[in-house]
């Protein structure tokens, strides 16, 4: 026989991997009947809601549960903080309660008497002199790299520069919580809005001293993540520690203004950046001096994006500040600390193009080989050629400051990036029933990316049936383990198993029918619900299925491995074209491409989705989104939706996507690709403005204010 | 906190107009600062509010009546979600924002957040659930289904229920008729395009 070898197969032989295919729980999803953790309405279920802390900083001097604890309706009341506590944001959890409706659970939380000492605060997270000043900064720096002030010395074009991001959160649409609901005294079964469904029975477990395996968790679907819900949170363990003492169901959610304060954001940053190039348009020489926050424990965006992706310069120095403010802890947001080095770096760098009096586009291409990354620099050469033809760059690009006569001015604008995306840690379980039914069993999630489509593709394609064969179970920790979803990580992590588990399926199934009708293994193959031998149908499916005898056919599969099947490293160019009306301030993208790699792709209609997901988060965060705290009461003052402003429908402009898909990156195998687009669009919009009104608009997101601000003050 | 904020201004006596008083005062206070102080004795002095009586209400909710006994603060949403287990309108924003929680009342698309269980009787209130018949359903959901108009799916039901009532409105709607017909709902995970290519498709064969 020959050797049988796990792969994926030849990329025309596909019926369905690589195909437009519509997600298969699509229906469900839009038809409302999907159930999301908020929506959990077992018999008897309670009400949770939490209180918090109006204060940035502050001491509780007086906690006074009584009255709510006898209010008719309330079935259990739980303390967060303790007399004498600091508490050290605002949203601070502070207390719960769980009644019969949420209308009494509201009057509840008023009937909680607590008074606090007010203490000192701070929350200006781009005021460094005032941070250091109130003693909330701690420094970090890197070796310097080369003779960096020779360097810019000798230099052709040196350019320094301001920028910034904002604090933004994740707000996720489905708040973060749970249902919590016990069986007996030792056994609990929770439905929590998590990215991590293998993974957080143990952090229950230790909480509440059970365990580990009597603690169920469930997630069939989760309204948002982006990094914000690897955890359990205090709140989720209050509402199973509330539900035993009622004896009854809990499903407690935050509010939006507490979940805008303090369910995750991504950090700040800002800095001064000096940056040269050489005689031959080479970049030479880069100095960054930056801080920023991550919140009450301080920190700042790392310095190993500082600068991003263009990294191997050879003289280079980097400092950092972090600094300790009394708002929300960060959480990994998309692509952590990408967006904030890209955006730092490639508006730099697009500001010395600008000094060069150069096209950035012939700019960046010189300078792919700074990349350090090098088995990168073709796809980038590849990728912004493509990206160009689609934008139109030769026939729109104009030096900086020619937009036009009229008020409204029109402006180009790029960005590149990378991200590793390797597959995560994931085993599935694979069943072939004897009436050909198949089943697919994993402790995995759907965070929107498609992880039951993917799975189904994968092992319809490889056992030769239609999608609709396929069962899929993920949600559950009782299924095999897998890990968060988190870094794109989950397409390479569930492919990779569900193949290697379907291909042993095959090839048990192709034994026993070689057996039965007498033909050579090696030259069957299953195509269309049937197996064939050299070109002949030899029976059907089901057929084959039946000869495994009357109980079903397991199998184990695991990942990651090195069998090819998965591999890293992406990269990805995105251009914007922008209207600026420099009368308002106001900014509109008229089209935004994005040329993206992700080696092999399984469904290229939701592999697409993922890039414009990326991109709309991105253009959010580049022209609208904002924490503002105020620095008089350090309260986060647009804890809500009207005035936390996301895009909506008319605001994106048209997005162009390309998935860019040699057969060299098919040959890679999967690759992940939720993180990757919305690295980019800070930068790429921010240097279409600049090309625009002709100077920089140095901190994001780039409200009308900003813009006009830069106009008057010629910000370059 | 809107939410609290917004319920400590109802009453035992509560019209519609105080409700949507109420919300937009909860609003414009997120960017009026409060004196920590003035909080402090808002969470001191205790409840200020006496719930009023729970009442008997009839609702038509997809061709079905529901008898039902509610404060009358409570909203046309929490009953949905909360008493008829019909769970497809999310609850979101609690500022009327964000469109997750929409349906039709008398074929107008509402957001059920903003509007008291009490005040609607007898109206025709349809919810996301009314549009699939197990495995048929609308062609508004076939189309956001085919353009993966629909991610983590959180917001979907609303905007389901959002474009079709536009649909029928527009039943010829061109692309800055979808900008602007659609811009009541939000979506955090970035399905607008295929949002805006369901619902163009469906307008080139007039509507839904
Ligand atoms: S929940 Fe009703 S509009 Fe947001
Ligand atoms: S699909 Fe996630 S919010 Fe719209």
């Amino acid at each position: 026989m020959a050797e049988r070898t796990v792969a994926w197969k030849p990329r025309g032989q596909n019926q369905l991997i690589g195909k437009k295919i519509p997600r298969i729980d699509g229906i469900d999803k839009a038809s409302g009947a999907a159930k999301y953790s908020a929506d959990i309405n077992t018999p008897g279920t309670l009400f949770g809601k939490v209180l918090t802390c109006p204060h940035a900083h502050a001491k509780v001097v007086r906690l006074d549960l009584t009255a709510a604890e006898k209010m008719p309706g309330v079935r259990a009341v739980h303390a967060f903080a303790q007399v004498g506590q600091e508490v050290r944001y605002d949203g601070w959890p502070i207390a719960a309660v769980a009644a019969e409706r949420p209308e009494i659970a509201e009057d509840a939380l008023r009937a909680i008497k607590v008074k606090y000492e007010v203490l000192e605060h701070w929350v200006d997270e781009e005021d460094l002199e005032g941070a250091k000043q109130a003693g909330r900064t701690k420094d970090t720096r890197r070796r310097p790299k080369g003779d960096v002030d020779a360097a810019f010395q000798s230099a052709k074009a040196v350019h320094e520069g301001y920028y910034g991001l904002h604090t933004v959160t994740h707000c996720c649409l489905e708040r973060h919580g749970s249902h919590a609901e016990w069986k007996g005294e030792k056994e609990l079964n929770v439905h929590l809005s998590t990215q991590n469904v293998s993974g957080t029975a143990p952090q229950y477990a230790k909480a509440l001293q059970l365990d580990a395996a009597n603690v169920a968790i469930n997630c069939e679907y989760i309204g948002g993540g982006f990094g914000s819900k690897f955890s359990v949170d205090q709140w989720d363990i209050a509402c199973a520690i509330m539900a035993k003492k009622a004896g009854r169901p809990v499903r407690l959610l935050l509010d939006r203004a507490t979940e805008l304060k303090i369910a995750g954001n991504r950090p700040s940053v800002f800095a001064k950046i000096k940056v040269a190039a050489d005689a031959d348009g080479k970049v030479v020489a880069w100095d960054s001096y930056q801080w920023g926050t991550r919140g009450v424990g301080g920190g700042n965006v790392s310095l190993s994006v500082i600068p991003y992706l263009i990294d191997d310069v050879p003289n280079k120095r980097q400092r950092s500040v972090g600094i300790r403010t009394d708002c929300g802890s960060y959480r990994a947001w998309r692509a952590p600390n990408h967006p904030q080095g890209c955006y730092l770096t490639i508006c730099a760098l697009d500001d010395l193009a600008a000094k060069l009096g150069e096209d950035p586009l012939q700019f960046f291409l010189r300078n792919l080989d700074r990349i350090s990354k090098e088995h990168l620099r073709q796809t980038f050469a590849g990728e912004l050629k493509r990206a160009a033809e689609l934008i139109g760059w030769k026939e729109k690009w104009h030096p900086r400051g020619q937009g036009g006569d009229g008020p409204i001015k029109r402006g180009l604008g790029l960005s590149m990036h990378t991200w590793p995306g390797r597959a995560h840690q994931a085993n599935c379980t694979l069943r072939i029933y004897p009436d050909g039914t198949v089943e697919s069993l994993q402790g995995s999630q759907d965070l929107g990316t498609g992880t039951r489509t993917v799975i189904a593709i994968t092992v319809a394609e490889t056992l030769g049936l239609p999608l609709s064969a396929v069962n899929v179970r993920i949600g559950s920790n009782k299924y095999p383990f897998a890990r968060a979803s988190g870094g794109s990580t989950t397409v390479g992590g569930v492919s990779g198993p569900n193949r290697r588990a379907a291909l042993q399926a095959l090839w048990k199934i192709f034994d026993l029918v070689a057996a039965k009708y007498e033909v050579d293994a090696d030259s069957l193959e299953a195509r269309g619900g049937k197996i064939w031998s050299n070109g002949k149908v030899v029976c059907s499916w089901k057929q084959a299925a039946s000869l495994i005898g009357p109980m079903p056919l397991e199998f184990h599969g695991e990942g990651p491995k090195k069998d090819g099947l998965t591999s890293e490293d992406v990269g990805g160019v995105q251009m914007a074209d922008v209207l600026v009306d420099t009368e308002t301030g106001l900014i509109r993208i008229n089209r935004f491409v994005a040329v993206q790699d992700c080696g092999l792709i399984i469904d290229e209609l939701t592999a697409r989705s993922q890039v414009m997901s990326g991109m709309t988060l991105g253009i959010a965060y580049a022209l609208s989104e904002e924490r503002i705290m105020d620095r008089k009461t350090g309260r986060f003052i647009n804890a809500d939706l009207e005035n936390y402003k996301l895009p909506r429908i008319g605001d994106i402009g048209e997005l162009v996507v390309e998935m860019y898909q040699p057969d060299s990156e098919y040959a890679r195998g999967v690759v992940g690709l939720g993180e990757p687009p919305v690295i980019s669009p800070g930068a790429a919009i921010s240097n279409a403005v600049a090309n625009a009104i002709g100077v920089r608009v140095p901190v994001l997101p780039l409200t009308p204010q900003r813009v006009l601000d830069a106009l008057k003050g010629g910000v370059a | 906190m809107p939410a609290q904020q917004h319920s400590r201004q109802r009453g035992p006596s509560f019209s519609r107009r105080d409700f949507l008083k109420g919300s937009g005062a909860a609003v414009a206070a997120t960017a009026i600062v409060t004196a920590p102080q003035e909080i402090d004795a808002a969470q001191e002095s205790g409840p200020k509010v006496t719930s009023a009586e729970p009442t008997e209400v009839t609702l038509t909710v997809n061709g079905r009546n529901y008898r039902l006994k509610v404060e009358p603060r409570v909203t046309l949403l929490e009953v949905l979600r909360n008493d008829l287990n019909l769970t497809g309108a999310k609850e979101v924003c609690e500022t009327t924002t964000c469109g997750a929680c929409t349906v039709l009342i008398d074929g107008k698309a509402t957001y059920a957040c903003a509007r008291l269980a009490i005040e609607c009787e007898g109206q025709d209130i349809r919810t996301i659930e009314s549009l699939r018949n197990g495995d048929q359903v609308d062609e508004v959901i076939a189309g956001f289904v085919k353009h993966d108009a629909t991610q983590c799916g959180f917001c979907t039901p609303g905007f389901v229920m959002a474009t079709k009532a536009f649909l029928a409105k527009h039943p010829k709607a061109t692309l800055e008729d979808v900008r602007k017909g659609l811009g009541g709902n939000i979506c955090r995970c970035g399905t607008y395009k295929g949002i805006t290519e369901c619902a163009l498709e469906l307008a080139r064969k007039g509507g839904a």
